[in-house]
C-alpha cells in the first residue's frame, strides 16, 4: 500500500456508523483522485456523513444533489468544466437506490452520452440512509424494514445494465480490497469517457453485523463468489487478484450469509437459488475473460 | 438586423446572441423548434456553446445545475409536461442560487394529450423561486430572453428566471423580429459560489433548522430585490435598443373605470377589445402582466377588474385574479378562458367586459 498517497480528503469528523464501509472507501477514491476532483453526490448515506452545514468533513468540493439527479448534474459539471479548458475529475458518489432504482435513468443517458465522468456506486443493498428498506439492489432473502419475511425478488444486475452501454471502463470492487479499489479509481480517471466502478459495501447495521467484521464480511463475500472482483476495460474483462483464487474454490455461501442477521430466516430454496447465480456468474465472468462467450 | 421569425426562432435568437457555456435540451412540443434551432446554431458554429442532448427534463434542469454550478451560463427550454416533470429540480436550482434561464412554452397538461396555450403549467411553478416573465410578441420572447440573463446574473439576484410564451399562439406564429448585438448589455457571469476546487466546499449539506430558513429568506430577499433589477434592466435596454418595458404592459388605462387584465398573447388581444369598447363608450384599459414574480405594483385602485385566466387552481380559482384579490382591494370578474388553447377573441373579451359581474367567476364556454 507504500504508493498511497497520505494526504487526506476525508476527516475524522465525519457522522458515519461505526464499521461503515462506504466511507472507507470513499477515503481511498479521493485519494485516487487527488485535489483536482468534485463529488457528485444524490441523498445517500454520504449525504449525512459529510456532516452538517457550516460543518463539512471532506475537504474537496461536494455538490449534493436531488436523488435522481447526480449522473445528469455531473454531465452538465464535466461539459462545463470540459468547455473552459478545466480537467477537473467529476465522480458520482451514489448509492444503490440511487443508482439502480431512482438515478438509473440519468445513468443510463450520462453513459449513452459518453458523458466525461466517474460514477461510484458503492452497494449496500438497501436504502440505508433512511433506515433500511428494500431496493433493487437487496438480495434474495434478505430482510429489510419493507420485506420483513425477507425479499422474494433477487438482486438487479447493475452491471449488465452498465455493460450494455459499452462504457470504456468498468470494474467492481469491495471495500475489503482498498488497494484493488485505488487502483481501479486511478485507471479509471486515466480513461476519458463515461466510466463506472460498482463497489459492494457491507454496512453493519443493516446487514445485521457487528461493526468490527465489516472487512471480513467483504472478503467473505469475494471467497463465496457472492461478488466478483473484475474490470473491463474497452471490452476486455479482467478478473482482479482475489476473485481468481476464490473462483477456482469458492466458499460455501453460508460461509457468508450465515453471519448476517439480515439472511436469519432465509429458506432453503432461495439459498439453492443463491448458489446457482453465484456458480452461473462464475461461469459466465470465466468465459468471458477467457475470450470464449 | 430586421428579419421575421417565430417566437420560438426568437428565444433561440436571444440564446444565440446571449452566448451560454452550455445548452442542455429535450424536445416537447411546443417548444421543440427552440432546442433544434440551437442544435443548427452550434452544429453551424454560430454558437459556440456546448449542447448536452439529455434524456429527460428533469435531467435537462439537472444537467443546466451542475453546468451553472462551475459558473458558466446555461439555458434549457421545455413546456407543459417537461417542465412538472423537472419540478424537484426548479426548487433545487433556485435553492443552489444558480442563474439557469429557461424558456417555456405554455401548453396544457394531460389528460387527454393537449398541446396548445395554457398557462396552468408555469403557474404551478409559481413557488418554486424562479422569476417568470410571460411575453406577447415574438419581439417580446427575444427582448426578454436577453434580459432574463442580465437580470438572473445580477449578483443582487443569482435566481433563475423563466421566460414564458403561450404554445403555438406565440410559439409558432411569425411576426417581425429586430436582433441587437447585446455587446456589454450582457456582461461575463460572475458566480460568487462557483465550484473551486482551491477552496473546497460542501454544497448544500445537510442544513439544520436553526440556519434553514436563513437560506430561504436570502432566496425572499433576492426576489424583493430583483423588482428594481428588472427595472433597471429594461430601462437599460430601452436606453441602448429603444424598445422599453414595464413590469405590466398598460393600454388607455389613465381614465380606465374598468382594467380587463390578462396574460401572454390574450393580453395583447385585450387591447383591440379595449379599443371596440372604447367606441362604445365604456371606459376600459387593459393590463397585460408580464412578470409574475416577482409579483408587480398594480395601479387598480377604485376600478373594477376583469381576469381573465388561462390557467386554473382546482378547488380555488383563477391564479391571476386571486393573486390580484389577495393583494388588492378590488371588486374582481373572473374569467377563466383559453384553457387547452380554447379560442378566445377580442370579440370575446369585449363581451367579458360588457356583461361583467364583479364577484363573481366565469368559465368561458361553460357558463351562460
Amino acid at each position: 500500500m507504500a504508493d498511497i498517497p497520505k494526504e487526506e480528503f476525508i476527516f475524522k469528523t465525519t457522522s458515519a456508523c461505526a464499521g461503515c464501509s462506504s466511507s472507507l472507501c470513499l477515503r481511498h477514491i479521493l485519494k485516487a483522485a487527488g485535489p483536482d476532483s468534485v463529488l457528485v453526490v444524490p441523498a445517500c448515506c454520504t449525504s449525512v456523513i459529510q456532516g452538517i452545514y457550516p460543518n463539512t468533513a471532506f475537504n474537496i468540493p461536494v455538490y449534493n444533489v436531488a436523488f435522481a439527479a447526480a449522473a445528469a448534474v455531473a454531465s452538465g459539471m464535466s461539459t462545463a468544466f470540459r468547455a473552459t479548458g478545466r480537467k477537473t475529475n467529476v465522480i458520482c458518489y451514489a448509492g444503490d437506490g440511487g443508482t439502480v432504482d431512482i438515478g438509473i435513468q440519468a445513468l443510463s443517458g450520462a453513459l449513452e452520452r459518453g458523458t466525461d465522468f466517474l460514477y461510484i456506486c458503492y452497494d449496500n443493498e438497501a436504502y440505508s440512509n433512511t433506515g433500511m428498506q428494500r431496493s433493487g439492489g437487496t438480495p434474495l432473502g434478505a430482510a429489510t424494514t419493507t420485506t420483513p419475511g425477507g425479499k422474494s425478488e433477487g438482486k438487479k444486475d447493475l452491471d449488465l445494465i452498465v455493460e450494455a452501454h459499452n462504457p470504456p471502463y468498468m470494474a467492481t470492487a469491495c471495500s475489503a480490497y482498498p488497494l484493488d479499489l485505488y487502483k481501479k479509481v486511478k485507471k479509471a480517471l486515466s480513461i476519458e469517457g463515461p466510466k463506472f466502478i460498482h463497489i459492494l459495501a457491507p454496512c453493519p447495521p443493516g446487514w445485521r453485523f457487528p461493526a468490527g467484521k465489516t472487512v471480513e464480511m467483504g472478503k467473505l463475500a469475494v471467497r463465496t463468489g457472492m461478488w466478483i472482483l473484475y474490470e473491463r476495460e474497452h471490452g476486455e474483462l479482467t478478473i482482479s487478484g482475489a476473485s481468481k483464487n476464490a473462483m477456482r474454490k469458492p466458499l460455501p455461501i453460508e460461509e457468508y450469509i450465515g453471519k448476517q442477521g439480515r439472511f436469519k430466516n432465509i429458506d432453503q430454496r432461495s439459498i439453492a437459488i443463491l448458489e446457482q447465480q453465484v456458480a452461473h456468474n462464475i461461469a459466465r465472468i470465466t468465459r468471458e475473460a477467457e475470450g470464449i462467450c | 438586423m430586421l428579419t421575421i421569425a417565430t417566437g420560438n426562432k426568437a428565444v433561440a435568437d436571444a440564446v444565440k446572441d446571449a452566448r451560454p457555456a452550455v445548452v442542455a435540451a429535450y424536445p416537447i412540443t411546443p417548444q421543440t423548434e427552440i432546442v433544434e434551432q440551437i442544435a443548427n446554431y452550434v452544429a453551424s458554429g454560430e454558437l459556440g456553446s456546448r449542447y448536452i442532448p439529455v434524456e429527460s427534463e428533469h435531467s435537462a434542469m439537472a444537467a443546466c445545475i451542475g453546468a451553472s454550478a462551475t459558473g458558466v451560463r446555461a439555458f434549457t427550454a421545455t413546456s407543459s409536461h417537461g417542465l412538472v416533470y423537472m419540478c424537484e429540480m426548479l426548487h433545487w436550482a433556485v435553492g443552489a442560487r444558480l442563474p439557469i434561464v429557461m424558456a417555456n412554452a405554455n401548453r396544457a397538461l394531460g389528460p387527454g394529450w393537449n398541446i396548445w396555450a395554457e398557462h396552468t403549467d408555469s403557474l404551478s411553478m409559481r413557488d418554486t423561486g424562479w422569476l417568470q416573465v410571460y411575453v406577447g410578441s415574438v419581439q417580446e420572447a427575444y427582448d426578454a430572453t436577453l434580459m432574463a440573463f442580465r437580470i438572473a446574473e445580477h449578483t443582487n439576484v443569482l435566481l433563475p428566471v423563466m421566460v414564458n410564451l403561450d404554445g403555438f399562439a406565440l410559439t409558432h406564429i411569425t411576426q417581425p423580429l429586430e436582433t441587437v448585438d447585446p455587446g456589454d448589455f450582457i456582461p461575463p457571469m460572475e458566480l460568487p459560489h462557483a465550484i473551486d476546487i482551491t477552496n473546497p466546499v460542501g454544497y448544500g449539506t445537510l442544513t439544520p433548522p436553526g440556519e434553514y430558513y436563513k437560506f430561504r429568506w436570502d432566496i425572499e430577499r433576492s426576489m424583493r430585490s430583483a423588482a428594481e433589477v428588472i427595472e433597471e434592466t429594461q430601462a437599460e435596454f430601452g436606453k441602448r435598443f429603444g424598445r422599453r418595458y414595464g413590469a405590466t404592459e398598460e393600454y388607455r388605462c389613465e381614465d380606465a373605470e374598468v382594467i380587463v387584465v390578462a396574460m401572454g398573447t390574450l393580453g395583447k388581444e385585450m387591447e383591440i377589445a379595449v379599443d371596440t369598447l372604447r367606441s362604445e363608450g365604456v371606459k376600459v384599459g387593459s393590463m397585460r402582466i408580464r412578470w409574475f414574480r416577482p409579483f408587480p405594483d398594480l395601479d387598480l385602485e377604485g376600478r373594477e377588474v376583469v381576469v381573465i385566466d388561462r390557467d386554473y387552481s382546482f378547488g380555488f380559482g383563477g391564479i391571476v385574479a386571486h393573486a390580484i384579490s389577495s393583494k388588492y382591494d378590488v371588486s374582481i370578474y373572473s374569467v377563466i378562458a383559453g384553457l387547452g388553447g380554447q379560442e378566445v377573441t377580442y370579440d370575446d373579451i369585449a363581451g367579458f367586459v360588457r356583461d361583467r359581474r364583479p364577484g363573481e367567476e366565469f368559465w368561458f364556454g361553460v357558463d351562460a
